[in-house]
């Protein structure tokens, strides 16, 4: 039977990972490559890079980065950032990724999904949907979460499908940082209206809300970051856990 | 890529080549696949690889496309495959959530040396769209809605569904068992 998913993400700056990681003992708590070793041995599913370098340099670290990833460990990983053209996912799928992220740029331009698809196929393709609760609507939001769009999330889900993409990554604006529980209102109505995968995101704190995540809704998978990188949760108590109420997991 | 890294990793040079006289006289070859059929076959066509692929006698592994290519057609682009599996590559019915991408397992059918060593309860990773029926090459069976060939083999040539490249050790215990052959 198909496992749900457990996605630890790091955030990259400058070719170093941003928030301090805590869980294991390394020896430089900054390396993305070390940090990705130490989580595919924990028996993480995926995991998710997301580049928020801001300078124009981001591809001159980037892609030797990606290549360093793809040959120290042999799990899938996606990697995220300011993708806004082809060019930029041929460099990255050449480099090793297994799946890029596209996110403001493809609300800006939808046809990008299209191009990307095309060119590179579903599979590889993962639209991050950014969705914050105002006034009762789910509105999509841009620019790492601080502009707020006119586009609904749940039809901008059903079109980036239409589109071409393998999977949804989404997040939940209004509990991303909270570790409060991930939203399991959007992500139940996200996950019933595509039929790709659906990564739910943002707001994890405890092992109880991967589990509720996973019994009410149907996302095939769930995302954290500070959680992990702390050691408030390893993952692979995570997994245990679940597998003990009945979640399937690969343990 | 992800493939020559991995089998990198396991200490293993690989070279990536649609040189035709290059591949004829390879030790193995594997046939990895991202992408799309009908523009895959094309390429082969227009490289010579699809007369040279199905004549060769040494091991073959197809991966994931390689495996769809490996058959007789595809339902994905409408295309006529290399025919080496007689049996037919069909898109997951409306309803199941597509692609299937993620862990699953399989069950094994014999003891076939590819899946020395894998046992039921080991998870491999999957992402497609498209899959080959059970036929009378199915060497392993995953279950996704319904049943199809995580791995099919026809005297040299292998096939898995899966991305060994991707699916952690039991995937790298696959590669070695195939370059062992």
């Amino acid at each position: 039977m198909l496992k749900k998913r457990i996605i630890p993400c790091l955030d990259i700056k400058d070719g170093r990972t941003v928030k301090g990681v805590s869980f294991v003992n390394l020896r430089d708590a900054g390396d993305p490559v070390e940090l990705a070793g130490a989580y595919a041995d924990q028996a993480a599913d995926e995991i998710v890079f997301l580049d928020i370098t801001a300078t124009h340099e981001k591809r001159k670290t980037l892609a030797p980065l990606v290549e360093k990833i793809a040959n120290a460990i042999n799990i899938p990983f996606t990697v995220g950032g300011g993708i806004s053209t082809r060019e930029d996912v041929s460099v990255l799928i050449s480099s090793g990724a297994d799946k890029v992220s596209v996110n403001t740029a493809a609300v800006l331009d939808p046809a990008l999904i299209t191009r990307l698809a095309d060119s590179f196929g579903s599979q590889c393709i993962v639209v991050a949907i950014d969705a914050q609760l105002i006034d009762g609507d789910w509105r999509v939001c841009i620019n790492s979460g601080r502009k707020v769009t006119a586009v609904r999330a749940l039809q901008w889900a059903e079109e980036a499908m239409l589109r071409g993409a393998g999977e949804i990554l989404l997040t939940s604006v209004n509990s991303d940082g909270t570790k409060e529980g991930f939203s399991t209102e959007i992500t139940a109505a996200v996950s019933d209206r595509v039929n790709i995968p659906v990564i739910a995101s943002g707001g994890a704190g405890t092992m109880e809300h991967f589990k509720k995540v996973f019994e009410e809704t149907s996302c095939t998978a769930a995302l954290a970051a500070s959680v992990f990188h702390f050691g408030e949760i390893l993952i692979p108590d995570l997994k245990r856990y679940l597998q003990k109420n009945k979640i399937n997991v690969r343990v | 890529m992800s493939v020559r890294v991995a089998l990198k990793r396991l200490g293993h040079d690989a070279v990536i080549s649609d040189n035709p006289e290059l591949i004829s006289r390879a030790e193995k070859i594997i046939i990895p696949g991202v992408g799309e059929a009908a523009s895959a076959m094309k390429h082969l066509r227009e490289k010579g690889l699809d007369r040279v692929i199905v004549s060769l006698r040494q091991p073959v592994l197809g991966i994931c496309l390689g495996l769809q290519l490996m058959c007789t057609s595809s339902e994905e682009g409408e295309t006529e495959g290399l025919g080496i599996f007689d049996t037919q590559v069909r898109r997951f019915p409306a309803g199941a959530r597509v692609p299937h991408m993620g862990w699953n397992d399989f069950v094994s059918l014999g003891d076939d040396p590819l899946l020395k060593g894998i046992d039921p309860g080991d998870y491999v990773y999957y992402v497609h769209s498209y899959y080959a029926g059970v036929n009378g090459y199915t060497i392993a069976v995953c279950d996704y809605g319904l049943p199809f060939s995580a791995a099919m083999r026809k005297d040299n040539f292998f096939a898995t569904q899966f991305h060994p490249e991707k699916s952690a050790e039991t995937g790298s215990l696959l590669l070695e068992n195939f370059l062992r052959l």
